[in-house]
Formats: C-alpha cells, structure tokens, sequence
C-alpha cells in the first residue's frame, strides 16, 4: 500500500481473482476460488453493520436483475448487495416486461446487451437459460437460480454460514434432506461441500431421489433417522409442488410423518447441530415450526450471510477476465 | 539494496512519535488509534504499546482497509479485483479524534480513500495523519502531522516495510533506480 509496490511473500490466499467471466454453476469455481469468495465475503459482512451501510466500489456500474421467476429473497438480496456497493440497479421481472408480449429469452438478451449493463442476476424457470445469456452478452452473468440446475450463490452462502460457525467444511456430516429432485440449491450444494471435503447425505423419499445421486460422491438413504444420526449441518429442502406434476408421496402429512425435521429426529444429531434451510419454508412439511424458530435454527443468519456473499461474487466479477495470470 | 531504518531506529521512532501524539494531545483522552491494512495496523498497535507505556491509559485500536474505496478500482479496462479484508473499528469514532497510521505517505492516494472510509463510520472530532516514512511525491494536497522519516526519493525507486508482525524483521529499505 501507499506506493510501496513490493508485495510481501505468503500470507495471501492462493489466487486473488475468479477466472470466469460469469457465476455461473458451482462446478466452474476451483476449491482456491470458493475460497476466495468466502474470505471476500467475510470483509464484505463488516459493512452491513456500519452506520453508513455503503461503500463506493462499483460506482457506475449497472446491474440488470432479470427475473423470470418468483423471488423475494434471493431478489433483494441481489438488489440490497448491488445497493451496498453503489452500483446502479434495474429491476425486471418477467410479468411486466415484454416477455409476456413473446419475446425470446435470447432478444431480451440482445436487447438488454444493447443499453450495456456491466452484470445481468439472471434468475429464470429453464435450466441452462443463463449460459446462453453468458454466450449472448457481454456482461458478467451471475446465475440466481436456473430451473432445477444450480443456484451457485446459495451454496456459497450455506458454505460460509457454515464455515462461520464450524470455522471449518471439511470433514463436517451434512445432511440434505427433502426434495431432491427438483432442487437446484441440492445440485450446487453438492458440488461445493463434496469439493471442500465434507461428508454430504442426501435423504428424501425415493421418487424424489435423483437417479444415480451417489455418482457426485454423496451418500443416499431414504432412511431419515440414518441421514440425522451425528450430524454437523442439517439442511432441509423445500418440497416443490409448484414443480410437482404428478404424486410423489401420499400426503403432505404423511411426508412430514415421515421426513419431516422434528425436535425428536433433532437428538440423534450432533449436540451443536445447526438447521439450515433455504427458504421458503413450508412450516410442518419440511420442517416442524419449533424446530425453525428454535435455538439450532440459522436460517435468518443465512438471509444475512446471503447479502454478504453476493457483494462478495458482484465485487470479484465486476473487475472483468484477466488477460494473464498475476505474477 | 540500502538499509533506510533498522529495528532500532524504527523503535525509537515510533516512541518518539508516542511523546508528540500526547504532547500535541495533551494526553490520549479521546484518542483512538486506526491503522491502514497491512502494516499501518501493526504500527497502530505499536503506537498503542508505546502511549500505554506512557501515560498508563488504553488507546482503543482499529484496521481498516481502503480496497473498496481506491480510485484506481474500476479504472483498468479488465483485471483481477485488488484484495478486499476486513475493517475492524470496534468503537464509535463520532467526537473522537482519530490518529490514523500508515507505513508509507507517497501519492496521497490512499490517505484520500482511508479519510473518505472514516467518514462513512461517524464525525471524528479530528483526524491526524501518522507515518512511518513520508517519500514525497504528492498527488493530493494531504500532508502528514507525525512523521518517523523523511525520504527523498525518485519516482521510480519504491520503499519497502518490513515489520515482524508480517515480514520476519523490522527494516525499511529503498529498492530500485539509481539509489545504490
């Protein structure tokens, strides 16, 4: 700093910046670059508890937040980051733009392309909609959920919500149980926790069981009481009737019989066990009200970490690809 | 590679800069101490050692990093974003005055951003600018109020800190240019 250009040796992380253009799965991030994200992210915490929640970083910048789909949180998480870090932001949710007039996803694209925002949040119902936004667009695409793929930054906020509190991933015993099938946060949380090595289950009922789920290199049981048994982390997935055409199980009851997370499946458990879930939640589904409001819950600290984390990911992309590696 | 300071030198200095902070402040009352990331802090923690030492009473002590206010941030066309760590100012610096601490004062450039980021935290009753070495070259009309050493030097040579608390040693050398 102040001018005295020689670096000091050792001491900083492994790489200083991400090597993509866009975030857009978790499978495209080195185990050094989720680092690098956490660590960030950890520096961007400390400003939403200043007086003056702002810092000058992207001034200038524009954000497109392009929602296709339904969303408040992960919406106003985006748009409360991008606010954070004095970059100007526009919303556009599918109801009231033209793609209800029926205009492709790629003309929206162009169109958008054209009044050149620097990051487009893409949050859309098919899966892949936003690499071909990434292939279409100059700007930096990051991916805020597409149809049953990935949902990168949540699992980048689970990761650090739970690095926050275990001080470590590796060798935790993660639990994921719910829906499994039609859950994107599942398929990026997989990708990130297996990669920083720790012991991920995965429970649900079998027709909500992903064929070959074992072949990304977690554990699957339909038996609950085996998934909970000494767990570090348990994460509870929402059952998506919304995406549900068919009958996967009898009745909501009988899931929350038999899947739902109840103060007494809570025992077999670690004794610091912490209870995450990605919101939103369906209270006596998926998860029994007192165990959502009790003292294991850090749902509401993932709401919180969640601003953090993608001011984090906007601050890395907004520096552009680098033409060669730093010395 | 020319020794400017060595660990000696750079212990009588940041003792001596101890005794002005208390003479101009007529002691520490309403002092706080924030030093710049990296060894703006570990010099900030020195200087608390040495005003303890002195007049007996804590100094509260503070880290902050300029990263997300440089105004070179998002100037280059595309490349890596510069690091960002945490800032750690655990006390309201509202009617306080601020001894904000650096290692070395060249373009003014990052005193600028460091003043606008305290600014963003309260109204300090003061700042006051401490550096270790001050090698001229300003860009900005800031000016240091404690200064361990004034260094001439050309633009192109650099100056480098060395503290324990990072580097193994305490050292301040002058690399590059003609300066052998």
């Amino acid at each position: 700093m102040s001018g005295s250009a020689v670096a000091s040796p050792g001491g900083g992380p492994a790489v200083t910046a991400l090597h993509g253009k866009d975030l857009l799965a978790i499978s495209d991030l080195t185990t050094d670059e989720i680092s690098l994200i956490l660590d960030t992210a950890e520096a961007m915490q400390e400003i939403g508890s200043r007086d003056v929640k702002k810092v000058p970083a992207l001034r200038g910048k524009t954000v497109v937040n392009l929602f296709f789909e339904p969303s408040t949180r992960t919406r106003t998480s985006f748009e409360i980051a991008e606010k954070r870090l004095s970059a100007d932001t526009l919303n556009v949710a599918s109801v009231s733009s033209s793609v209800t007039k029926g205009e492709t996803l790629a003309d929206t694209a162009l169109t958008l392309q054209a009044m050149r925002p620097d990051m487009i949040v893409l949050r859309h119902a098919s899966s892949g909609a936003c690499h071909l936004l990434s292939r279409l667009c100059r700007a930096a695409i990051v991916n805020a959920g597409d149809g049953m793929h990935e949902h990168p930054t949540q699992a980048l906020l689970d990761a650090f919500t739970i690095r926050e509190r275990k001080k470590r991933l590796a060798g935790l015993k993660v639990a994921i149980v719910g829906d499994l099938l039609h859950s994107r946060v599942l398929r990026s949380n997989i990708g990130l926790l297996t990669r920083m090595g720790a012991d991920v289950w995965v429970c649900g009922p079998p027709t909500l069981m992903p064929a070959d789920v074992a072949r990304f290199g977690v554990r699957a049981t339909s038996v609950i009481d085996d998934a909970v048994a000494d767990a570090d982390v348990i994460m509870l997935l929402r059952i998506q009737l919304e995406r549900m055409q068919g009958a996967f199980f009898p009745s909501l009851r009988e899931y929350f019989r038999v899947f739902g997370m109840t103060q007494t499946r809570l025992r077999l458990a670690k004794p610091d066990v912490m209870i995450m879930h990605p919101g939103p939640m369906n209270r006596g589904v998926e998860i029994a009200s007192d165990v959502a409001d009790g003292p294991y819950s850090v749902i509401l600290e993932q709401v919180a970490n969640g601003v953090a984390v993608r001011m984090a990911v906007l601050y890395l992309l907004a520096g552009g690809v680098a033409h060669e590696t730093a010395a | 590679m020319p020794v400017v300071m060595d660990a000696d030198r750079i212990a009588r200095t940041l003792t001596r800069i101890a005794h002005e902070i208390v003479e101009r402040n007529r002691g520490v009352d309403h002092l706080a101490l924030v030093g710049v990331r990296t060894r703006g802090v570990h010099l900030a923690q020195r200087l608390g050692q040495s005003l303890r030492d002195i007049t007996g009473q804590d100094v509260p002590n503070g880290a902050l990093d300029i990263t997300l206010y440089r105004d070179d941030l998002m100037r280059q066309a595309v490349g890596p974003q510069p690091l960002v760590r945490r800032t750690e100012i655990p006390f309201s610096i509202d009617d306080r005055k601020i001894l904000l601490v650096d290692d070395v004062l060249y373009t003014g450039r990052t005193t600028r951003a460091a003043l606008d980021a305290l600014i963003d935290f309260g109204r300090p009753l003061a700042i006051q600018l401490v550096v270790l070495v001050d090698r001229g070259h300003r860009e900005l009309p800031i000016k240091a109020d404690y200064v361990g050493k004034n260094l001439p030097t050309a633009a192109e040579e650099s100056v480098q800190v060395c503290l324990r608390e990072s580097d193994d040693r305490d050292e301040v050398v002058l690399l590059g240019g003609g300066a052998e």
